[in-house]
């Protein structure tokens, strides 16, 4: 520190800064990106490993053997579901008790905000129903869970039979130590949040539920299981959960692990892991992999029915079977198997999972980066906003050379007043809580004057609130008195590029993808904004580079790394869709995208737009 | 060397005294007799006139605490003994006269609504002595040397110690005979003459770690507590000051055959005849529920009180999963349970029998038991009326022809709906996150007209700091007022809070008591080795009143004569019942103790600093100082300032 206590040494050193500010962000925008596509590079990453001791050196065996009844029972299952018309709870409950398990049921009741045009809902009414399975000489402080969904379209009969047969196979067996929690949830999510809701006595979204009888204590881990096909050849593993909080890498570990061990063809992201890193289509199917987690992560949604679990530090999974047309298939049996074996080690555990990671991003299902490799690619991002605020402090410190000797007008004019960096503060937050609270608020008028349903209408009413927030420095400027001065924007700039950093710098420490994403489109526009620069391409640059668009570009890219691409007009639907769906999840389970886009993101790109259209 | 010789030489005496006087007795009793004592000095704790005044009854109501506890032990021992004392024909003399003690054993088996099997063992010595009267008890008979001695030496007047492997199911299985926490408890009365209770108690749960090989010897400050109203003396004498009183549980401690050792070791006949031949460790642990545990109180010698005499009373409870061991089959024995037969009573005992409950089975159609029992006895036990088959194992015809009883129950049908039982609870902590939480206390009324109260006790150790002021007692949705609260908060590292109070629970009711709490940031040589296990909190204590189920029963009245049935019987109205809540796992903020661990403080030093520069570089100006004048300026200065001239 000795350096910057040096006037000499320290004018030097901002001289270079300054002087060299834009090639140095220029260089470090091109490595950040280039760092964040290495990650891909299996040279690179880390290979997974178990870190937990509890979990690696003890050997299991896998003997469950009733596939085939197990899904003769899911049959059974699908046959009273459509006679009962939605979750047959009287034969669950039978079934569960015959099995010997203590058996509660659970009602609930949910109204959104508005109807959810994907899945139809609209007054969700329903009941979950779970078995506890006791172990032996255990006192009710630990428990493991297992849960599949029950949805009326959807079709996960055969998880449902898997898991009734596993509880009887399980009860069966004397080695538990933890309690095993049977759940069968009614409308996936909506269900799940309110079991972990009532299990966790706390109401958080406003939903409406019936007191759980029986509880097991802690939860120590939860796998969600879902097989919706009736061919498996594969088994997926979604780890994204809600906020783009992801469980433990050690339950990652163990699911491959098994999958090695009982042969099963296991995925990630629907990807399978390739050996041939050294070759360019290897490379792009691991970058693949890794973008499409990026983007579920940066989603902030649930992307199984374990993402709800994390919230209250429960280590989730979801276990999807997928049937992708190869010759290879995976019987019941196997499936059990395999979750015999994840439950066995689970039940050995005699700590919460917490030895591995909890923050990574995985390239395949058998390689991982860490935080600390993964971080610096966003810290070479945020790094341009720190400079260009620096080379902003250092420019509003020294007096303009022009009026170095002229005595008049320096002083006043540099100080520009509190009022006109205020305002435009004010106003783009404003704007921003409009968008955050009219959408619902007045999706009642908008059915009745136009003719859209109410889905539209909210997502329609965001769309048009954003859009409107864009002519705000006309608005603006009739607050402003003193404004126009190069110090006003100057200052302006600096607050804003503050304010990016800090925000973009917590988004990231919580959820990584979203705050790298918002970082590649936010920063540049940051970093080279002035009201100096020719007009209608900057306009057209900070409009194509906002977090709309963003978000639309995001719906695209999603789709090409799914392999589905979509037309443009399809695109449009989606993304129409995607908002809806982000400010549902906001209502339903909490999750904190939709009010960080709108409340904070926006209003500070709204910022550097006034800045361009600073006169 | 002196003492020790002295000992030695009683021990031979008492051991050939044994072996002369009981010749029928195998060799093992003699070992347990002259087992090496856990005291090397002889005890000299003088105890002058501690014994209650002999004319005086134990005590009914003399004292004014909120649930007449008093009320609970007249009815407990009351129930109790008439579980005990089934009509029989005891003809059997206590086999040394001398010697004033006496054992029985008891196997009581009761098939459950679940299709589980209880079995419950009870043993009783008692023994007409005292051992607080100033002299030294040096010749043991029936009675273990060891206990006694613990109990003359830290002048005990009741112990009563648990140790317990699961958690009793109340809904699926009713109630227990005994109930007993998770893990290990331990309650003592010390003699009011004890006057540095606290150092007596620190010595004896390290000796009882010891005889028990248990880690009672982590029973400390923070973690004893002196109930004011919960735990009442179940024995003779009047005295309930709770300074006299020490409680403490370990939610934590594992029970297995290393404390069965010992315990069984406490047996007259040890496990080789009579009904401990039963104790395979490796059967008893093959169970869903165990606990075993030691009673030891003075109770009155006969109607007239003039003298106490000291009962023993282990008991041993196991739950017997049909599920998992039974391969299915509806199917239950001896055998197949303890893999042993009976074949003789422990030729010790003034009484040694087997109880099987067939209440819910009085024709049989619900399970067929082999051999059939010509005696049966009736008893009210926790408020229920039970009819028991009766097997005397001092009489040879039990055994029959093959000389070994082999009880066998096999189902017929599918068990139907227990009855539920009147008083339940469960308890969670709610919540997420790290920062904050709420205990929840669930305490269920099923009488469908009765309200009655209960006594509540919340042991909490001091690391969740409860907030106490968000204390809220609700039923049936309106707020329920205590009638006693007695709490004591937690000092850091000393001593854990205590929460205490009586709730009214109205008929058909849940209430609800929930406290909430913040979680204490240990030190961090405070955490445990698996700190990411999470902290225990023991068992809540609910202590109750229940009103019976015969008192419940309303078609009653056509059994019994009309005049008798009019006003209910006092003695069966409501029994005394003390469950136990389950203890609870909380998760505390806890680092990862890794090396990201030490990277981030490193980080956050190296941090500091430079933020530590930064900081002045922004905010402070320099500029040079003038160097401070010297000594004898100022002093002039300070001069001149005084004469009125201006400084230099």
């Amino acid at each position: 520190m000795g350096l910057l206590s040096d006037p000499n040494r320290r004018r030097a050193l901002t001289n270079l800064l300054t002087r060299l500010n834009t090639p140095i962000c220029l260089v470090c925008y091109v490595a950040g990106l280039a760092w964040f596509m290495g990650l891909a590079f299996e040279p690179f990453t880390l290979r997974t490993y178990m870190s937990e001791n509890a979990m690696g050196s003890t050997m299991v065996e896998e003997r469950f053997p009733a596939g085939e009844r197990a899904l003769a029972t899911g049959r059974e299952f699908a046959a009273h579901k459509r006679k009962a018309g939605g979750m047959p709870v009287d034969w669950l409950v039978k079934t569960m008790q015959a099995r010997g398990l203590e058996v509660y049921t659970q009602q609930f009741s949910r109204t959104l905000p508005f109807p959810d045009e994907n899945k139809e809902r609209y007054m969700v009414k329903g009941t979950n129903v779970y078995g506890i399975l006791r172990a032996p000489r255990a006192s009710r402080t630990e428990a493991l869970v297992l849960t599949a969904s029950c949805s009326e379209g959807s079709g996960n009969h055969q998880a449902v039979g898997l898991l009734l047969g596993l509880a009887q196979y399980f009860r069966n067996q004397v080695y538990w130590a933890k309690d095993i929690i049977f759940l069968v949830n009614e409308y996936d999510l909506i269900g799940m949040q309110a079991w972990l809701e009532g299990y966790h006595h706390t109401n958080i979204t406003g939903m409406d539920y019936t007191p759980l009888q029986g509880r097991g204590g802690s939860i120590q881990a939860a796998l969600s299981l879902e097989l919706n096909s009736d061919v498996i050849t594969s088994l997926d593993l979604v780890l994204e959960g809600l906020n783009g909080q992801l469980p433990n890498l050690d339950l990652a570990n163990l699911f491959y692990a098994f999958c090695q061990k009982i042969d099963i063809l296991c995925t990630i992201q629907g990807k399978l892991q390739r050996s041939d890193w050294d070759t360019p289509s290897g490379y792009t199917h691991a970058a693949q992999t890794m973008m499409l987690m990026v983007m579920k992560q940066a989603s902030g949604r649930s992307w199984g029915d374990h993402g709800l679990f994390l919230r209250y530090h429960i280590e989730a999974a979801t276990i999807k079977g997928i049937n992708s047309f190869r010759q290879y298939k995976t019987d019941a049996t196997t499936i059990g198997r395999l979750l015999e074996g994840m439950f066995r080690k689970l039940n050995n555990l005699l700590e919460r999972l917490h030895q591995s990671y909890f923050f990574y991003l995985m390239p395949s299902l058998h390689h991982f980066v860490s935080i600390g490799y993964y971080m610096p690619a966003f810290g070479l991002l945020a790094v341009i906003l720190l400079l260009k605020a620096l080379d902003l402090w250092v420019q509003l410190g020294t007096p303009p050379p022009g009026t170095e000797d002229g005595v008049a007008g320096v002083e006043p004019a540099s100080s520009p007043s509190v009022l006109s960096i205020l305002t435009p503060l004010v106003i783009s937050h404003m704007t921003g809580a409009a968008l955050y609270t009219l959408p619902i608020r007045s999706q009642e008028m908008a059915v009745e004057h136009f003719p859209v349903s109410e889905t539209e209408a909210v997502v329609l009413t965001a769309i048009a609130i954003y859009t409107a927030g864009l002519a705000l420095p006309h608005n603006t400027h009739k607050f402003l008195v003193g404004e126009g001065t190069d110090k006003g924007w100057k200052v302006l700039k600096l607050v804003a590029l503050l304010y990016l950093a800090v925000l973009l710098g917590c988004t990231a420490l919580i959820n990584f993808s979203l705050g790298f994403i918002l970082a590649v489109t936010l920063v540049p526009i940051a970093a080279f904004v002035t009201p100096h620069r020719p007009k209608v391409i900057s306009t057209t640059i900070m409009v194509l580079l906002s977090p709309g668009f963003t978000l639309l570009y995001c719906v695209f890219i999603y789709q090409e790394l799914q392999e589905s691409p979509v037309s443009l007009g399809e695109g449009w639907m989606l993304y129409l869709s995607v908002i809806s769906q982000g400010i549902l999840d906001h209502s339903l389970y909490g999750s904190l995208v939709y009010p960080l886009l709108a409340l904070f993101v926006y209003p500070c790109w709204l910022l550097f737009w006034n800045i361009l259209f600073w006169k | 060397m002196a003492p020790r010789s002295s000992i030695a030489f009683l021990l031979a005496f008492a051991a050939a005294l044994c072996s002369l006087q009981l010749c029928e007795v195998s060799d093992d009793l003699v070992q347990t007799q002259s087992e090496p004592e856990p005291f090397t000095e002889p005890n000299q704790v003088p105890v002058d006139g501690t014994l209650e005044k002999p004319g005086e009854v134990p005590p009914i109501a003399s004292y004014s605490d909120p649930i007449e506890e008093s009320h609970d032990d007249k009815q407990w021992q009351a129930t109790e003994e008439e579980a005990i004392a089934k009509p029989e024909p005891d003809e059997e003399i206590a086999p040394l006269s001398n010697f004033k003690d006496d054992f029985k054993e008891e196997l009581v088996i009761r098939p459950l609504h679940s299709g589980d099997i209880y079995a419950s063992f009870q043993f009783r010595t008692l023994w007409d002595t005292d051992f607080l009267q100033g002299k030294r008890v040096s010749h043991y008979h029936l009675f273990p040397k060891s206990l006694g001695q613990v109990i003359s030496k830290f002048s005990v007047r009741e112990l009563h110690i648990s140790f317990t492997q699961g958690y009793w199911r109340t809904m699926q299985w009713g109630q227990p005979y005994l109930p007993s926490p998770p893990g290990a408890e331990l309650w003592v009365w010390f003699q009011d003459t004890v006057t540095d209770v606290d150092g007596a108690w620190k010595e004896l749960t390290n000796v009882l770690s010891g005889i028990f090989c248990a880690s009672l010897n982590f029973i400390d400050s923070t973690n004893t507590v002196h109930p004011s109203a919960s735990f009442k003396p179940l024995g003779l004498g009047n005295d309930t000051d709770p300074r006299f009183l020490r409680y403490a549980m370990l939610p934590r401690e594992i029970v297995c055959t290393e404390n069965l050792t010992p315990w069984k070791k406490l047996l007259p006949c040890g496990t080789k005849a009579g009904l401990a031949v039963l104790m395979k460790s490796e059967k008893l642990f093959h169970s869903s529920f165990h606990s075993e545990a030691v009673h030891i109180r003075p109770v009155c010698q006969d109607v007239d009180c003039k003298a106490p005499s000291w009962e023993l009373r282990q008991t041993l409870n196991v739950v017997f999963d049909v599920h998992t061991s039974g391969q299915g089959k509806k199917e239950w024995s001896l055998f197949k349970m303890f893999s042993r037969t009976l074949t003789e009573a422990c030729p010790l005992a003034s009484s040694s029998k087997v109880y099987v409950d067939v209440t819910d089975n009085p024709q049989g159609e619900l399970f067929e038991l082999l051999p059939a029992s010509p005696l049966l006895s009736q008893a009210v036990v926790l408020g229920d009326r039970r009819t028991y088959s009766v097997y005397d194992l001092t009489n040879k015809d039990t055994f029959g022809s093959t000389r070994s009883l082999n009880l066998l129950v096999r189902w017929k049908a599918d068990s139907g709906e227990m009855v539920r039982p009147l008083l339940h609870s469960e308890r969670y902590v709610a919540g997420f996150g790290l920062q904050t939480g709420e205990i929840h206390t669930l305490i269920y009324n099923y009488h469908p007209y009765r309200a009655f109260p209960v006594l509540l006790l919340e042991t909490v150790p001091w690391y969740l700091r409860l907030y106490i002021h968000t204390l809220t007692v609700t039923s049936k949705g309106k707020e329920n007022k205590p009638s006693y609260i007695h709490y004591q908060p937690s000092k850091d590292r000393l001593r854990p809070h205590l929460l205490e109070m009586m709730v009214q629970l109205p008929p058909n009711s849940v209430t609800e008591v929930t406290v909430q709490f913040e979680r204490a940031l240990l030190k961090w040589t405070e955490y445990t080795p698996d700190p990411n296990h999470g902290f225990y909190v023991g068992s809540s204590v609910i202590s109750a009143l229940v009103p019976s189920m015969v008192a419940m029963d309303t078609n009653n009245s056509q059994e019994q004569p009309l005049f008798s049935s009019f006003f209910p019987c006092k003695e069966e109205s409501s029994f005394f019942v003390r469950i136990y809540t389950e203890p609870l796992l909380v998760n505390l903020p806890t680092p990862d103790f890794s090396m990201p661990y030490n990277v981030i403080c490193l980080t956050c030093t190296v941090v500091a600093v430079g933020y530590g520069s930064f900081y002045n570089l922004l905010t402070r100006t320099f500029q040079v100082e003038e160097p401070s004048p010297g000594l004898a300026k100022r002093l002039a200065n300070v001069i001149r300032r005084w004469r009125g001239v201006p400084a230099l």
